[in-house]
């Protein structure tokens, strides 16, 4: 296990998330275990459909129950939330953590003013404050995320503001009840670069003061190694390395990982070298791959002998590069392989047509099975 | 914002006025000649015919009739029927060719019929077809919500009028669970009896129009549960009741406010079959008699105030846009 100094907050064990569809059951996470500390960051990194929103949604109990099994284990400081009542959930749900999302402008109401939202989200844990202390607390939270006459811009509604004030409110309204625990799903995809490294600027800065654990949930190594103390990558819906980030962004010990890493342009690079794409796409999730679920991509695979990679899963085990650094890769020295051999792609990888959506479901309550809204006389 | 409506209200009026040009052009230059109508049993000569036109003022060009009518709705007329010159102040819809009356106060008397018919009904179908719709929603998927679903179906494929007919013969006629049906005046006959006269009308009325409520308020809803907005206020540890109400709902309602105006608008345009079935004497049933009699200052007076109605439903409709959704601006 990645080491921790202090007392995990966030203890995900064996996590394992699955959706019965009409066609089949999307496992969209199976076995995830990881723990984050109080005033850490996690990150978890993954393409669309890797399962990492979802896993982080189900911490939250946001998924539809009735349409959702979970199995394993995820313990809120000392609560078991796999199996806790609606009720109990419901109090813990951004109180004792809280979640920003994507798009803020999607994800606040267009109705409400930022105030009205801001102290809805502090009263409902808090009846017994007035409503006019509620929008004293929601002023000082807009401005400790740095919004500008914090007293006027309550009454404003979130079409009124920038996408990057957006976020800073909805950062505020997650954190006014001071959360020991933070979700954030892609905070910055949304929004502008130059509005990027503010956000994330103002997350680590607002860290440091509330003392919480953060788990940022991107497809931006970028924001990783900005942000993330401990990175885990996943891939169909299983981790598949993790380890502290800086080990794992200069070590990775998972051809998944090194083709990421590969993805990203260098500032220092040429200018005419080509990306390395990871070539392929993910696979569905109702029918993953026989073995290691990425040995249709990989480069490497050539390398494992007796086509151990088509036939059997690797574990999530410690890599050379000692206990705290963990890969899903049955080569014995990933990280060795990859720097002294050319990956070899199948043919077949690259011909294959990009998936359609739909088989890389996501969560059922994200689908609209809409039958109504039809006309009539 | 009052810039706004200035601006709506001067196109309407122009929408109105083309509005009362159709009529007249259908009515003059359509099939049958309107004097026929006044004729006993098609026998006239073309003399009597002559002598029914210039009585009725039809013989002069239509340009000048529209013109007199047009005027008449300003600043008022006199209107020369044979030998009598009679009196018509503005707004004047004109006299009835059939029967000796002035239009407007005549309308004007049956219009609390219609509004009583529309009032009831829509309190009916919006209680019934919301809630109906709004619960479909949020057990989407449910035993109750494919039950629902298929209800509503169900029903909204029977025509209306075999649904009132249906209801009046078996509610009044033979189980007598509802009393007997017509138009009773609140304020001369006493509240009891005019809800005693509405109630089945609103009961199958608002039956009929919640089928359609519940789909749409089903779909509007199931739209808005599914917005990211829903999910941030869970996030936020908000009863699931509240998520439904305070944002789900509220969202939800900004469509179905648009199609309640227009709707609303053609229930106070008079609704035929209602007002025939249940002996209702409201604005529809005069409109249909006036089709049926070739009466040009009845059938122009309907068109113009069910196309009033409308004009007036969609601005109202837009001003509730404007107060529903802050991002909208007029």
């Amino acid at each position: 296990m990645p080491s921790t100094d202090a007392e995990p907050y966030l203890r995900v064990e064996d996590l394992s998330v699955s959706f019965p569809t009409r066609d089949g059951v999307v496992r969209a996470v199976t076995g995830m275990t990881y723990q984050v500390a109080l005033g850490k960051t996690l990150g978890i990194v993954g393409e669309s459909g890797s399962g990492k929103s979802v896993s982080s949604l189900a911490v939250m109990g946001l998924h539809d129950m009735k349409r959702t099994q979970m199995e394993g284990s995820i313990r809120i400081e000392d609560t078991e939330v796999v199996g806790l009542p609606e009720d109990r959930m419901r109090r813990l749900r951004g109180n004792a953590a809280a979640m920003i999302f994507q798009d803020p402008l999607t994800a606040l109401h267009p109705f409400y003013t930022i105030g009205a939202q801001i102290v809805e989200a502090y009263r409902v844990h808090n009846p017994d404050v007035s409503k006019r202390e509620a929008k004293a607390k929601a002023v000082d939270m807009l401005e400790r995320v740095g919004i500008p006459q914090p007293n006027r811009r309550v009454d404003d509604f979130p079409h009124q503001f920038s996408g990057g004030m957006r976020q800073r409110a909805m950062i505020a309204m997650s954190l006014v009840n001071n959360p020991k625990l933070l979700f954030a799903d892609e905070p910055t995809t949304a929004l502008d670069v130059t509005v990027q490294a503010q956000i994330l600027d103002l997350l680590q800065e607002l860290q440091r003061d509330f003392g919480s654990a953060i788990v940022i949930i991107t497809h931006d190594l970028g924001v990783i190694a900005e942000m993330a103390d401990e990175v885990l990558v996943m891939y169909a819906g299983r981790c598949v390395e993790y380890g502290a980030t800086r080990e794992v962004l200069t070590h990775p010990e998972m051809p998944y990982t090194w083709g990421l890493l590969n993805s990203v342009p260098e500032l220092t690079g040429d200018p005419e070298e080509a990306l390395l794409p990871i070539p392929g796409s993910p696979p569905s999730l109702l029918n993953p791959p026989n073995g290691c679920a990425f040995h249709p991509r990989c480069g490497y695979s050539h390398l494992v002998p007796a086509d151990l990679c088509t036939r059997e899963l690797p574990l999530l085990e410690p890599s050379p590069r000692g206990e705290s650094h963990l890969k899903r890769c049955h080569l014995l020295d990933p990280e060795n392989d990859m720097r002294t051999h050319e990956p070899v792609v199948d043919d077949d990888v690259l011909e294959q047509p990009d998936l359609v959506v739909a088989d890389r479901v996501q969560a059922p309550d994200q689908q609209t099975l809409s039958t109504a809204g039809d006309s009539n006389g | 914002m009052f810039g706004y409506i200035v601006r709506r209200a001067i196109s309407g009026v122009l929408v109105l006025i083309a509005i009362a040009f159709g009529v007249f052009i259908l009515y003059f230059y359509g099939p049958s000649d309107p004097a026929q109508a006044y004729c006993p049993k098609n026998t006239c000569t073309p003399a009597q015919l002559e002598l029914i036109s210039r009585n009725l003022g039809l013989d002069k060009p239509v340009l000048v009739q529209y013109g007199d009518y047009m005027k008449g709705i300003v600043v008022g007329r006199e209107i020369k029927t044979g030998k009598l010159t009679e009196p018509c102040g503005a707004p004047c819809l004109g006299i009835s060719f059939k029967q000796d009356l002035e239009v407007r106060p005549y309308l004007m008397g049956r219009f609390p019929a219609t509004l009583s018919v529309a009032v009831g009904g829509a309190v009916v179908f919006l209680l019934v077809g919301v809630s109906v719709g709004v619960t479909s929603a949020r057990r989407r998927g449910s035993a109750l919500d494919r039950g629902l679903v298929g209800f509503t179906m169900f029903t909204t494929a029977i025509p209306y009028y075999l649904v009132a007919l249906l209801g009046y013969l078996i509610l009044i006629n033979q189980t007598g669970l509802f009393p007997g049906s017509g138009y009773f005046s609140p304020f001369t006959e006493g509240p009891i009896a005019w809800i005693k006269g509405m109630l089945l009308a609103w009961v199958i009325l608002g039956f009929f129009y919640s089928t359609a409520y519940a789909r749409y308020s089903r779909g509007s809803m199931i739209e808005a549960l599914n917005e990211d907005y829903v999910r941030t206020a869970k996030a936020k540890g908000l009863k699931d009741r509240t998520v439904a109400t305070r944002h789900a709902f509220r969202a939800a309602i900004v469509p179905i406010v648009t199609i309640f105006g227009i709707d609303f608008a053609g229930l106070l345009a008079g609704t035929i079959f209602t007002e025939y079935i249940f002996d209702i004497p409201g604005i529809g049933v005069a409109a249909l008699q006036s089709v049926t009699n070739k009466d040009l200052p009845l059938i122009s007076a309907t068109v113009l105030i069910a196309a009033a109605f409308v004009v007036t439903a969609n601005l109202l409709v837009d001003l509730a846009y404007a107060a529903l959704d802050p991002r909208v601006r007029l």
